[in-house]
């Protein structure tokens, strides 16, 4: 596992916070889910080694936690709020939105690479719906016009990035 | 009537201008003179102040906090934990999140004075998965405190010392569950414990006594220290005492959070005044009153019946709007104050596809551990998913009460009833329109109709 030195450091850092090892299963998922973008078995069977226990222990919270995944998604993540405040808001159309600005289906990585379009259940952000988290950041109100301008953003960053 | 002012007790500093969620801010407006004070005091004492305060708990159950600390097995010999449940997950509710985005510091003296009331050494603060940014501010906000000896190794010179950490959660519902929580905790998949013998307060985090209590709870307990159990007790009315943040969805002009003192502003009030009424040209059709788990309620229905007013019982005959949003009132009309997220549609949408949408979210969270509920849930979903995209038939809805009728009871935590009671309620308050939906269905769809699953 090639994990980036400051990954190291807040790994030793969180195992000490709980009595029971095992407890630091999810934090370490999260870790490494951040350093290598999704998590591998070869990850799985490092954080079981890590923490005393059967690698079986981490594979059943990779599989139940809907957050953690298998396999990389675009670079950047885009989770569109489905529950009903959302949806009765129009968060459909913004999902639809965004999957036509990117030429993308559900879950899967654009063909640009750039986006993995997703829904999601409620985001506590229900008063201001429909609501939709882009990597770590939450945008209130976005209607299918707004969708249209991150999407552009994100499109406009994906170029600067490139060059 | 006209509506009550609102009363802000917890959300006193938010919005705000120029209010930041630094410790500096914090401690300029006052912050931490509370635990100050109640450090000074005998623990057994601000326990007694909780009791008093009548403070029930607003993450959904609404149960007694000073009860519930009581039931603490405080003779194992054993550490006891208390956890803080930011998982803030029930569809509906978008409290928390402004208290730890905003007045992180409120919820940390809130935790602390809790701490010190009940001899707890060590919390965690279980914080949903996605608030990624609401960690960081807790984590930092923490260190602040830390460094201000306000948590830690010997607090305020006392002797007396806690560590509270951060935990996060990975986009699972059933992890708001307080044993699921606490599984989740020790680095397990979520699942509930069969309760008895699980109870959190005798067998909790790593089998110690523990206490699960919701950061709006918690923010409570700061202002009862303050004020003391008896003055606060005074706030709201009897048995729902306090303020309560109301968070407001959907179909209104103003949606939003507000906090009153609760059972002191009715729907009405709230809906039509505080919140606007319906969007333009719209009228209201249903309300959610607690979260998504809670039984709908249908304008223009009634409520009848008798009901506690002081000593005596008196007749009470309510229209949708007169209901007084408090945990009592919404339990004795058949529904919950849960957790205080308030669900409105209006005439635009469909029952059978917003059912359809509710079904898609629970049979998306149950667990999975008993079959009535993995099972019911997922039938649920498949039932008005195919009324909605295939093929309608008259008959579904009571086929659907079938099914939601054998979940609640056969389970061993609250979701089964909390997966059940939309379906049940929506056909009994909205039977004709599933069994109208078939023909409904045939007709071009309205240009407002939102599609929701
Ligand atoms: C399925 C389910 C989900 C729940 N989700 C939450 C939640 O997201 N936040 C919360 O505070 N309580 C939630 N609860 C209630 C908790 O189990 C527990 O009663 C509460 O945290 C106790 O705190 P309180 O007494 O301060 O309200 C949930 C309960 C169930 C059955
Ligand atoms: S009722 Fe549902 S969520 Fe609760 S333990 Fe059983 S399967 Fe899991
Ligand atoms: S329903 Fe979308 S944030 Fe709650």
């Amino acid at each position: 596992m090639n994990l980036q030195a400051e990954t190291l450091r807040k790994i030793d850092e969180v195992i000490p916070h709980y009595p029971v090892k095992r407890s630091a299963a999810l934090p370490l998922l999260h870790l490494v889910q951040e350093d290598q973008g999704f998590i591998s078995n070869e990850a799985i069977e490092w954080i079981a080694d890590r923490l005393e226990i059967q690698p079986i222990n981490v594979y059943e919270l990779v599989t139940f936690y809907p957050m953690f995944r298998q396999k990389p998604i675009g670079r950047r993540h885009i989770k569109v709020c489905r529950t009903l405040s959302c949806a009765i808001m129009g968060g459909y159309r913004t999902c639809a939105e965004f999957q036509k600005q990117f030429g993308t289906g559900l879950g899967e990585v654009s063909p640009d690479g750039e986006v993995t379009v997703e829904f999601v259940e409620c985001l506590a952000s229900c008063g201001t719906a429909p609501v939709v988290m882009i990597d770590d950041h939450l945008h209130e109100k976005v209607d299918a016009a707004r969708a249209r301008e991150l999407s552009d953003k994100i499109k406009g960053e994906a170029k600067t990035a490139n060059r | 009537m006209p509506a009550p002012e609102q009363f802000r007790l917890i959300f006193k500093h938010i919005d705000e201008p120029g209010y930041t969620n630094d410790l500096a801010c914090y401690v300029r407006n006052g912050g931490y003179e509370v635990l100050k004070k109640s450090v000074a005091r005998k623990p057994e004492e601000l326990v007694d102040e909780v009791k008093k305060s009548g403070l029930r708990g607003r993450g959904g159950a609404g149960f007694p906090c000073g009860v519930k600390w009581t039931l603490l097995d405080r003779k194992s010999g054993k550490p006891i934990y208390l956890v803080v449940n930011a998982d803030e997950s029930e569809p509906g509710t978008f409290k928390d999140r402004y208290i730890i985005h905003n007045d992180p510091h409120q919820l940390i003296e809130g935790i602390m004075i809790t701490c010190f009331a009940n001899k707890v050494e060590r919390a965690y603060i279980y914080i949903r998965g996605e608030f990624p940014e609401g960690a960081r501010i807790l984590e930092k906000a923490i260190a602040e405190a830390r460094a201000a000896n306000f948590c830690g190794p010997n607090i305020l010179g006392t002797g007396y010392g806690c560590e509270i950490y951060v935990h996060r959660g990975a986009g699972a519902y059933i992890c708001g569950e307080e044993t699921g929580l606490i599984e989740s905790i020790e680095g397990k998949r979520p699942y509930p414990r069969i309760k008895p013998p699980y109870f959190p307060a005798v067998l909790g985090l790593y089998q110690c006594p523990t206490i699960v209590n919701n950061v709006e709870t918690l923010c409570h307990v700061k202002h009862i220290a303050d004020r003391g159990g008896e003055a606060y007790s005074k706030i709201g009315t009897p048995n729902n005492t306090g303020t309560r943040i109301l968070c407001v969805s959907g179909h209104v002009q103003r949606p939003g959070y507000y906090e009153f003192e609760v059972g002191k502003i009715t729907m009405g009030q709230l809906l039509f005044e505080v919140c606007g009424g319906p969007l333009p040209g719209r009228t209201f059709k249903a309300v959610i009153p607690g979260g998504s788990s809670a039984k709908v309620l249908k304008f223009g229905e009634r409520y009848k019946g008798k009901r506690k007013s002081g000593a005596e019982m008196v007749e009470y005959d309510w229209g949708l709007e007169d209901i007084p949003m408090d945990f009592d009132s919404l339990a004795m009309i058949g529904s919950m104050g849960g957790s205080g997220g308030v669900i409105v549609m209006d005439d635009s949408v469909s029952m059978v596809e917003a059912l359809a949408n509710i079904n898609a979210f629970y049979s998306h969270e149950s667990c999975g551990q008993c079959t009535p509920c993995r099972e019911g849930s997922l039938w649920m979903k498949k039932i008005t998913s195919r009324m909605v995209h295939g093929e309608a038939r008259t008959e579904d809805g009571a086929l659907l009460k079938s099914v939601a009728d054998q979940i609640a009871g056969r389970t061993i935590c609250a979701f089964g009833e909390a997966c059940a009671w939309p379906t049940q309620s929506f056909i009994a308050k909205f039977g004709d329109e599933f069994k109208a939906y078939p023909e409904a269905k045939k007709a071009p769809r309205a240009a407002a109709a939102p599609e929701l699953v």
